[in-house]
């Protein structure tokens, strides 16, 4: 057995069965951190000890003979806007330098409780405000199909530890694409649940409204295995559902799409959209209809607006939350030399720790919410809030789910749209509205686009507290794509020359 | 409606964060581009459409007034830029003349 080509299922099986142990599980993959997080750049932080004391502590559990939860002994990936008490949590930016949590998120708490085994901290943009890692106050990740191109952002870095099989779990939060973008572009599995379903507390908040902590993953099955352990009402959340968690897992086992009306969204393809991702993504409704579902086209008029409305509503929550910076009980201080005021000291602090994108939204949020433009910028962006809301509504009326590319283009080349903040914007033009409603949705790879061999992902947008659709179409998707190209869409990489550097290839017959 | 770099200095000001002339000059034009973009969702925005602060239908949540368990001072004072006497140390908050 290939330990690091194999699943999260099958290792958590293989650990409960005694046939390998969680140390050894933990050993091999920090092993390949060592190996490649050169040239990949995934992780901000790598816990080692931590990591080998919890697996330590899933194998002694097993010998004595306690019963292991699902995900027992199995490593993960964690963005680095999750605290974990007693390891740095940076959340991307030098204002959260070398801060250490006093505190576990909800989230985190879930992990341990399961035994999941917390590798390190991910790489992400500054405040998980970006599409490519390039906004991170540290460094840029590094896409393990092509190092020369972006792992997608903000949640790159639990992307890319995924693809290159420095993990097989990572955790990440979506706001407006950020777990399904990074997902679409290294050709892994991420889902962004319905909002409030996962706990935002001990989430560092970027826009508290679309705020969307979900499971991210190289196959549908694990990703709702990690699902079914992340979801679930939590009081220290005020927008928390207390509702129960749908059976993804169940979902992702059956995986039967025979009878399911799917809808394509009319506005999200043509100008702007790469041939060979329209390409796969055509390909990928044809399978879906192969295996039973119907397909019909669905017209949501206000969608081309989605994108408008984030950039009003999401910088006017930012700059409201990243008020907490403010030098005084945490994080950076600059300035303080006992003349300067505290004003000044904001202000100092402020200028110097935050990174230049995260400067642009604050500046964008603090004039759409100032007197005078409230109510063309944010009252009315809030507007089109209700509109897309309405769009969905009447889309689920007549279908299931709605389908979609996960974002217009592959991978594009590190530097190419750092300057030009709108180009970067519109990475995630179809994730948006799913924000914006607060259903759910997931990006599952549906092949290599012909035109330049990298990831393409296929959106599947689910109503509210439906997401067990969401692994349902996945996942028959998935089996059906498996099945033809004799392996997952990451055994493409393992195996090619361009993934030579991962060393895999000769471990990989088994899996 | 063209920003000008005194009029991101002023949005500077107001959020607490200080601009460098280079920034100023940089940003101003980049924001009047996306100011720009988004100002198209003002078409679609008609006075009868009611506005969504949120994707949930939210009611106040209330707790029980129980004292629970807590972080520790000490804990919380270990994160911060200075420390005093078992307090948070910050700079004077007013002006010396005022």
């Amino acid at each position: 057995m290939s330990i690091l080509r194999s699943t999260a299922a099958d290792l958590a099986g293989s650990i409960a069965a005694g046939d390998v142990s969680a140390r050894e599980v933990t050993q091999a993959h920090l092993d390949q951190i060592g190996a490649v997080d050169g040239a990949v750049k995934a992780f901000l932080h790598v816990d080692t000890d931590r990591a080998l004391a919890a697996a330590d502590a899933v194998d002694a559990k097993r010998a004595a003979g306690e019963k292991l939860g699902p995900l027992a002994g199995v490593p993960l990936a964690m963005k680095d806007i999750f605290t974990l008490k007693g390891a740095p949590t940076t959340c991307g930016s030098r204002i959260l330098e070398g801060w250490v949590p006093p505190y576990n998120s909800t989230i985190t708490d879930k992990l341990l409780d399961a035994g999941v085994v917390v590798l390190g901290k991910t790489n992400m943009d500054e405040f998980a405000m970006g599409s490519s890692t390039e906004n991170s106050g540290y460094f840029t990740t590094h896409n393990p199909w092509d190092n020369t191109r972006i792992p997608g952002g903000s949640g790159g870095g639990s992307a890319a530890a995924l693809a290159a099989f420095e993990s097989p779990l990572a955790v990440g939060t979506d706001t407006g694409g950020s777990i399904r973008q990074p997902a679409s572009v290294t050709g892994t599995v991420g889902v962004k649940p319905t909002y409030g379903a996962t706990s935002r507390y001990g989430v560092v908040a970027m826009a508290s409204s679309l705020d969307t902590p979900g499971p991210c993953a190289r196959t549908v099955l694990d990703a709702a295995l990690l699902h079914s352990v992340i979801a679930g009402w939590d009081p220290r959340d005020s927008t928390s559902i207390n509702a129960p968690v749908p059976d993804v897992v169940g979902a992702a086992r059956h995986g039967d799409v025979r009878g399911l009306k799917i809808g394509v969204v009319t506005e999200f393809g043509g100008e702007g959209y790469q041939p060979g991702v329209e390409q796969r993504f055509r390909e990928a409704l044809a399978t879906l209809e192969g295996l039973g579902a119907e397909i019909v086209e669905v017209s949501c008029p206000h969608f081309e607006y989605a994108l408008a409305a984030y950039y009003l509503i999401m910088p006017s929550e930012v700059s409201s939350n990243l008020a907490r910076f403010d030098a005084m009980r945490y994080g950076l201080r600059v300035g303080d030399d006992g003349v300067n005021g505290v004003e000044d000291v904001m202000n100092l602090t402020r200028g110097a720790g935050f990174g230049s994108e995260a400067k642009r939204r604050i500046i964008i949020g603090t004039y759409a919410l100032s007197s005078g433009y409230y109510d063309a910028y944010y009252g009315s962006a809030q507007k089109v809030r209700t509109l897309i809301t309405r769009d969905f509504d009447a889309a689920f009326g007549t279908v299931d789910v709605l389908v979609s590319p996960t974002t217009p283009t592959t991978a594009f080349t590190i530097g190419e749209r750092v300057d030009d903040p709108l180009a970067m914007y519109k990475a995630d033009l179809c994730t948006i509205p799913s924000n914006l409603a607060g259903n759910c949705a997931i990006s599952i790879p549906c092949g290599l686009s012909p035109d330049d061999g990298l990831p393409v992902g296929f959106q599947v947008m689910a109503p509210a507290l439906a997401d067990d659709r969401l692994y349902r179409v996945g996942a028959a998707l998935e089996r059906e794509l498996t099945r033809r190209w004799g392996g997952g869409m990451l055994d493409q990489l393992a195996d090619s020359d361009a993934g030579a550097y991962l060393n895999l290839s000769q471990a990989g017959g088994v899996r | 409606m063209a920003l000008t770099a005194a009029d991101v200095a002023r949005l500077g000001e107001l959020a607490r964060i200080r601009l460098t002339d280079d920034e100023l000059a940089h940003l101003a034009p980049q924001l009047d581009v996306i100011l720009e973009s988004v100002a198209s969702v003002a078409a679609v925005a008609a006075a009868d459409v009611p506005p969504t602060s949120h994707a949930l239908p939210l009611t106040n949540v209330f707790r029980a007034d129980v004292v629970t368990p807590s972080l520790r001072a000490e804990d919380v004072l270990a994160a911060a830029p200075a420390v005093e006497d078992g307090r948070f140390r910050v700079p004077r908050i007013l002006a010396e003349e005022s």
